[in-house]
């Protein structure tokens, strides 16, 4: 069958996506023999979450992933934490920055668990109040919040200062 | 044991058995209810009107005060923390009343301290005797609280009285209108509370015809220094002040209300008229905070 260059053209887009499938595969496929993986983060909630889970300051083998191909979502982040199990709160914390994450609890080499994410109603702690002159950010005062929009936009109204905060000017502590 | 630091804290049963009490306190003053008590008056923040206010209802109920009108010559000024301060005052005191530049102070205090905070305004957030004692004008001028229609005319961005309010009356299916500049308008989260509720409201740029149906005018005060562009100020500032023309037509039992101090926003023409009842207002003050104040402390129920 004769190809006009510009369907060539398509045709060489399609191997390349194809290729870069397979270079997540293998990617996976190098999957930890016990721990968590964490999946589909949004490319730029990797930093956050590596925080908010204290990555920095664990001793376990983690292997990080930026800006690979996903079909889903154009890009994505993965984490990948060799023998620690995410517990609960912390997975939903993870929501807080990315929505769409999976969590996968992997147990010699195989998914015995896929937890999608989903925001708890109240967060305490990590995460900063967008109001400056919200008591927790000048005095010694852990921030508190209700988390609202399950389903559409995520926002957090602070329990002291009662302003919202938008879901993309969520910051950590 | 029971504070008051947002409007949201209160059930509409609760609102209510608040208006009857301070009903009560304006026919029967001299109730020395808390003889021998003490409150604690911690104006962080100075504010004059709103601590007499509250120290004339302490006072009236009997009990004493103890406290500061500003925080020049405190251990607040040396560099104490507020939780400090807070935990060491709670045990001098049978209840503080406070006034914070910071918000979220008020409600901070009372998950640490011993006794019951009334937060006497917290910076932009809240300031729940005003809106209880708005609450009381507007029932006892109309005679309900339910199915009021109410406009509300000037800074309704940065009002917390506004804010508050629009809370309040939320429970007892007010009809809103919504009369502000572009700038000052009503922030979304607001607009989404009455959605949410299931409330209709109506915004505009002007005062016009639509005051006829209106029960309650609620003024408020357009500031400069909320424009980042003083040339929009001077454009907007006489479009939001309310003179004799603007009422023509009103029903004849609505009433003005502003939370006080004024500038300029209503004509002091309008003064005398029938409709002004905003220096009357601030009289419900006292019966509002000795209801309040003997309400948490349970010497009423
Ligand atoms: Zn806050």
């Amino acid at each position: 069958m004769k190809l006009s260059s510009a369907t060539g053209g398509v045709e060489a887009t399609n191997i390349m996506a194809i290729m870069a499938i397979t270079e997540t595969k293998r990617f996976e496929v190098r999957a930890i023999e016990n721990g968590t993986v964490i999946d589909h983060i949004a490319p730029d909630a990797l930093f956050k979450i590596i925080r908010i889970l204290g990555l920095e300051r664990d001793t376990h083998r983690i292997t990080f992933g930026l800006n690979l191909e996903s079909g889903r979502m154009g890009k994505k982040a993965i984490i990948k934490i060799n023998d620690r199990y995410c517990e609960q709160e912390e997975i939903n914390r993870i929501s807080i920055f990315s929505p769409n994450a999976v969590v996968n609890i992997i147990r010699d080499f195989q998914v015995v668990e896929k937890l999608h994410v989903a925001p708890p109603d109240h967060i305490e702690g990590f995460v900063r109040c967008i109001n400056p002159t919200c008591i927790t950010n000048n005095q010694p005062v852990r921030t508190s919040f209700e988390v609202n929009g399950g389903s559409g936009e995520l926002s957090l109204r602070c329990r002291y200062c009662e302003k919202i905060t938008p879901c993309g000017q969520i910051e950590l502590r | 044991m029971k504070s008051l630091i947002s409007i949201t804290d209160l059930d509409p049963g609760e609102i209510m058995r608040l208006m009857e009490l301070t009903s009560e306190f304006e026919a029967n003053p001299g109730q020395r209810l808390l003889e021998g008590r003490i409150v604690a008056s911690l104006f962080f923040e100075p504010s004059t009107r709103t601590r007499l206010s509250f120290e004339s209802a302490v006072n009236r109920l009997g009990a004493r005060v103890i406290g500061f009108a500003d925080t020049i010559n405190t251990s607040v000024s040396k560099g104490e923390t507020f939780h400090d301060t807070i935990m060491t005052i709670s045990n001098y005191c049978d209840m503080i009343v406070m006034r914070h530049s910071l918000e979220g102070a008020p409600r901070y205090a009372s998950e640490i301290a011993r006794v019951p905070v009334v937060n006497a305004g917290d910076g932009s957030n809240q300031h729940p005797s005003q809106t209880l004692l708005d609450l009381y004008s507007i029932l006892k001028t109309q005679g309900r609280l339910d199915n009021i229609n109410i406009m509300i005319i000037g800074d309704l961005k940065y009002g917390r009285t506004v804010h508050s309010l629009l809370q309040a009356l939320s429970h007892f299916n007010a009809r809103f209108t919504f009369v502000a500049p572009p700038e000052l308008e009503l922030p979304g989260e607001y607009r989404q509370f009455l959605k949410d509720k299931g409330l209709s409201f109506i915004e505009k740029q002007h005062i016009d015809e639509s005051i006829r149906q209106a029960d309650i005018v609620y003024m408020t005060r357009v500031q400069r220094e909320r424009f980042s562009d003083p040339l929009e100020y001077e454009r907007v500032k006489n479009i939001y002040v309310l003179r004799r023309s603007a009422i023509d037509g009103a029903k004849p039992n609505m009433k003005i209300l502003h939370p006080l101090p004024r500038v300029n926003e209503i004509d002091p023409q309008l003064d005398g008229s029938d409709h002004a009842y905003y220096f009357r207002q601030t009289e419900n003050g006292v019966y509002t905070r000795m209801a309040i104040i003997s309400y948490l402390l349970g010497v009423k129920k």
